[in-house]
């Protein structure tokens, strides 16, 4: 399927969830949906730079928080369509990517990784620090009530992620079937070997990293709108950090299918388990399951079922 | 104005002290990391699991946490075979140390901070022992027992951790195993044992280093994560693997943390560390005593 | 005179104290077939991680074809008609035979001619899996492949990239006699098509065969360079390497 008929076919079946989602005459369908498809995005951007190329990124929460803290930061001096938000903030956390990138890009991934936890920190440490924004104790987002022709906010919130999941799951897709997606994939394989083969590997690993954060960034620019109070201690959430790299690692790295189905899955398992048990409770459990899958099953779900179906056809 | 001379004194004896308490939170990752090639960021999970420990048996009995250390050890180390064998089997063998091996010690970081918050909460937790308390007073220069006594006994560690890594077999075996597997396997010694042996006693040290910080500062579930850039700084700024490179780059980063959170606030001491490895990365990978 | 294809003058590189390379003067001309022999440790495989750009040497001068490697990144040298295959082999295993020929393809194989669209690369990646006779195994996966065919693919995928200069690091490494035999007649049509080939090998057989000049490294010094009868014949090469 070609790239914009797969865009298409997406965003029609966003609509369709988006009506769904209207029939149930319960706002609450839309605030957890929010969240789930959050985790598609955040997900999907992980596993460009991690499934994709091999390089872990511990520092989500950074990148998200960034995109928030960009809305709340403007939404104080001049208030902005949300769509314009979304770049902004894509575009600040796509810089400071490609910015950590390029510091720590040509040394090992190992150091790669722990640069981004140390970005986390950093960023954390900053915005704690910085008043304007609310600093530690956090800022009020007064959102609007209505939007034409929509009407209900909550409701044009959940619309914006979902066409934000659309286009970075179809961004995914065309990486993966493309000259870009070949040389990721060698990178992951054998850096070495693929420089040997003349693929820039400097270069695509900052495209990798820009395109992961900036995406990210995006994720986090409604986010204020959608809790109506921004603190360090929830844009920082440890729960972005261990979901997002859970999410691929757990429904599958190589493809763009596996950061969705594991989005989708884990996000509404945790939904209902957040209603049901606790929060703790609920990311202990999926501390647990990523362990479980990295050592039982590397190629995540849909490993396992690409596994079962290729059994299933042999005689 | 008046140079705080008292002050910058008692800042750098103060990072000194801190250094060899720091030195022997390293020592574990100089040898999983520095030696081995294992990226365990989990490594600061299991000193706290370590404190814990020292907590409760504290609490219960009233014994000193250094040396529940000590008794736990043995507990620590078959932990380490243990965490080191799923490793060697699920990630080293299938050559996906890269993303699913770091993704494993992450997974293992974050399940035992959320498991001590279920279990024990977010309150600070502290131990009692007679030396927490008391300083001993040297002209101007202030010497917390309690910061004290885990520096002496963390140097005793890392000496006794040097000794058996250059003057026995086993040791230099560990030393080896890095760099050339297939001379160890012809001087009849299996790598992979040596490998977890040298594990094990990398988590062996957290248990004592564990002891330490509970002694040194309250501690709660979240305090892990600030050792993580610490542990590699200093790995890497001691030149990865060489354990008196650690303790001098441990005592270094002491000291400009304990500088830099009494002239500017302590909120920035996390960002020091990190900044640290940054700058080594940047300009001298090899570290101090670099090879 | 043509001028040479690649030019090394002076080139040393150590590690901390140990010295692997000293002073290493070598001059290939476009179109040769050059033998590199020396016992292991002597320092061959670091000169190519050096010619690559795998590794930076601290002293002395790479040209290529007129151009200096200095500060080249590796995919840039590619690019510029260096290729290798290396020692062991690193075979990109997550795909196909045919995809790992296609990553070259796809980002060093346009140097001579204009960017190949997709049907022509799927041709040129059965064209090279078939010069090595990989052909039938072209949507197969490396793990599922034998010594010989991984190195085999090495070659493919060197040559992938369209070089003017091809270095073979020990691709014969392990084979039977007509497995060498077979690369070898690989590796002389190669030639003749107008590839310059350095031979890194221990097969003395093969590399005399070969080797229109010969050149021996010992304990990172070159001892030895001309006519392979002559180095043969030379008592210091004897001595180091052959051992009498």
């Amino acid at each position: 399927m070609r790239s914009p008929v797969f865009f298409v076919v997406a965003l029609a079946v966003g609509v369709l969830v988006f009506t769904a989602c209207r029939l149930v005459h319960n706002d609450y369908v839309f605030v957890a949906g929010y969240t789930v498809v959050q985790y598609v995005v955040l997900a999907t951007a992980w596993n460009i730079l991690g499934g994709y190329c091999g390089y872990v990124n511990f520092g989500t929460a950074a990148f998200f928080a960034l995109g928030a803290y960009s809305t709340v930061a403007i939404h104080k001096l001049v208030p902005l369509p949300l769509p314009l938000l979304l770049l902004v903030g894509g575009t600040v956390s796509g810089v400071v990517g490609l910015g950590t990138g390029y510091q720590t890009l040509r040394l090992r991934g190992a150091f790669f990784s722990i640069a981004t936890l140390a970005l986390a920190v950093v960023v954390q440490t900053l915005v704690t620090n910085w008043d304007f924004v609310g600093g530690s104790r956090g800022a009020y987002v007064l959102r609007p009530q209505t939007i034409a022709p929509l009407g209900n906010y909550v409701q044009y919130l959940f619309l914006t992620m979902l066409v934000l999941a659309v286009v970075a799951v179809t961004a995914a897709r065309m990486i993966e079937r493309s000259r870009l997606g070949n040389g990721f994939s060698a990178i992951r394989d054998d850096e070495l070997a693929a420089e040997a083969s003349g693929v820039p590997t400097l270069r695509l690993k900052l495209v990798a990293t820009t395109l992961s954060g900036a995406f990210m960034g995006m994720a986090g620019a409604p986010f204020p709108y959608s809790v109506g109070y921004v603190d360090p201690a929830s844009s920082f959430n440890l729960a972005y950090a261990v979901n997002s790299i859970a999410m691929p690692l757990i429904g599958g790295t190589t493809s763009w299918i596996g950061p969705l189905t594991g989005a989708i899955l884990l996000g509404t398992i945790q939904q209902v388990a957040t209603v049901t048990i606790s929060s703790a409770v609920n990311l202990l459990i999926v501390g647990l399951l990523l362990v479980a899958f990295v050592i039982v099953a590397p190629n995540g779900i849909v490993g396992l079922v690409t596994a079962v179906l290729r059994r299933g056809s042999k005689p | 104005m008046d140079f705080p001379f008292e002050l910058l004194m008692n800042a750098v004896i103060a990072g000194l002290l801190l250094g060899g308490f720091y030195a022997a939170v390293t020592a574990g990752v100089s040898i999983s990391f520095g030696i081995l090639d294992i990226v365990n960021i989990a490594h600061p999970a299991f000193i706290i699991l370590g404190s814990y420990i020292a907590y409760i048996v504290n609490r219960t009995f009233g014994l000193d946490p250094i040396l529940t250390s000590v008794v736990v050890l043995p507990a620590f180390y078959l932990l380490g075979a243990l965490v080191y064998q799923v490793y060697h089997v699920s990630f080293e063998k299938r050559g996906d140390e890269a993303l699913r091996g770091l993704a494993f010690f992450f997974g293992l970081l974050f399940i035992t901070e959320v498991g001590l918050v279920l279990v024990f909460g977010v309150d600070y937790r502290y131990v009692e022992a007679s030396y927490i308390g008391p300083s001993l007073h040297i002209g101007i220069v202030d010497l917390p027992m309690r910061m004290l006594v885990p520096c002496l006994v963390s140097l005793l560690l890392i000496t006794v951790l040097q000794f058996f890594l250059t003057r026995t077999f086993v040791g230099r075996a560990i030393m080896a195993v890095a760099q050339d597997q297939l001379a160890l396997r012809l001087m009849a010694a299996d790598p992979i044992r040596i490998k977890r042996i040298a594990f094990a006693i990398s988590i062996a040290t957290a248990a004592v280093a564990g002891a330490f910080l509970i002694v040194i500062q309250p501690v709660e579930p979240s305090v892990g994560r600030e050792y993580i850039g610490r542990v590699f700084a200093i790995c890497v700024l001691g030149g990865m693997g060489s354990l008196p490179g650690t303790v001098i780059a441990a005592m270094l980063l002491g000291v400009v943390e304990s500088i830099t959170s009494t002239f500017y606030g302590p909120s920035w001491a996390p960002a020091v560390a990190f900044g640290v490895l940054l700058l080594t990365l940047a300009f001298r990978p090899a570290g101090l005593l670099g090879r | 005179m043509t001028r040479p294809l690649l030019q090394v003058n002076n080139l040393s590189k150590r590690f901390g104290g140990f010295v692997a390379l000293e002073s290493i003067d070598l001059t290939v001309a476009p179109g040769e077939r050059l033998g590199l022999i020396g016992p292991n440790g002597s320092g061959k495989s670091t000169l190519v991680n050096c010619l690559c750009g795998t590794l930076r040497n601290e002293t002395g001068t790479v040209t290529f074809d007129g151009a200096p490697l200095e500060g080249l990144a590796t995919h840039q040298r590619t690019r510029l008609g260096i290729a290798r295959s290396f020692q062991l082999p690193r075979p990109f295993v997550s795909m196909t035979l045919a995809d790992n020929i296609r990553v070259p393809l796809l980002y060093a194989g346009g140097r001579t001619k204009p960017q190949l669209g997709t049907a022509a690369i799927d041709q040129r990646c059965a064209e090279l899996l078939g010069l090595v006779g990989l052909a039938a195994k072209a949507a197969q996966w490396p793990r599922d492949l034998t010594q010989v065919e991984m190195r085999k693919l090495e070659l493919a995928r060197a040559l992938a990239a369209d070089p003017k200069l091809l270095i073979a690091d020990e691709a014969m490494a392990g084979l039977s006699h007509s497995e060498v035999e077979d690369i070898l007649t690989l590796l002389v049509r190669l030639n003749e098509n107008g590839i310059t080939i350095i031979l890194i090998e221990h097969i003395m057989r093969a590399v005399m065969s070969f080797s229109e000049r010969l050149v021996v490294l010992v304990s990172g010094r070159k001892i030895a360079d001309g006519p392979p009868l002559e180095v043969i014949a030379d008592s210091q090469v004897e001595r180091a390497y052959l051992g009498h």
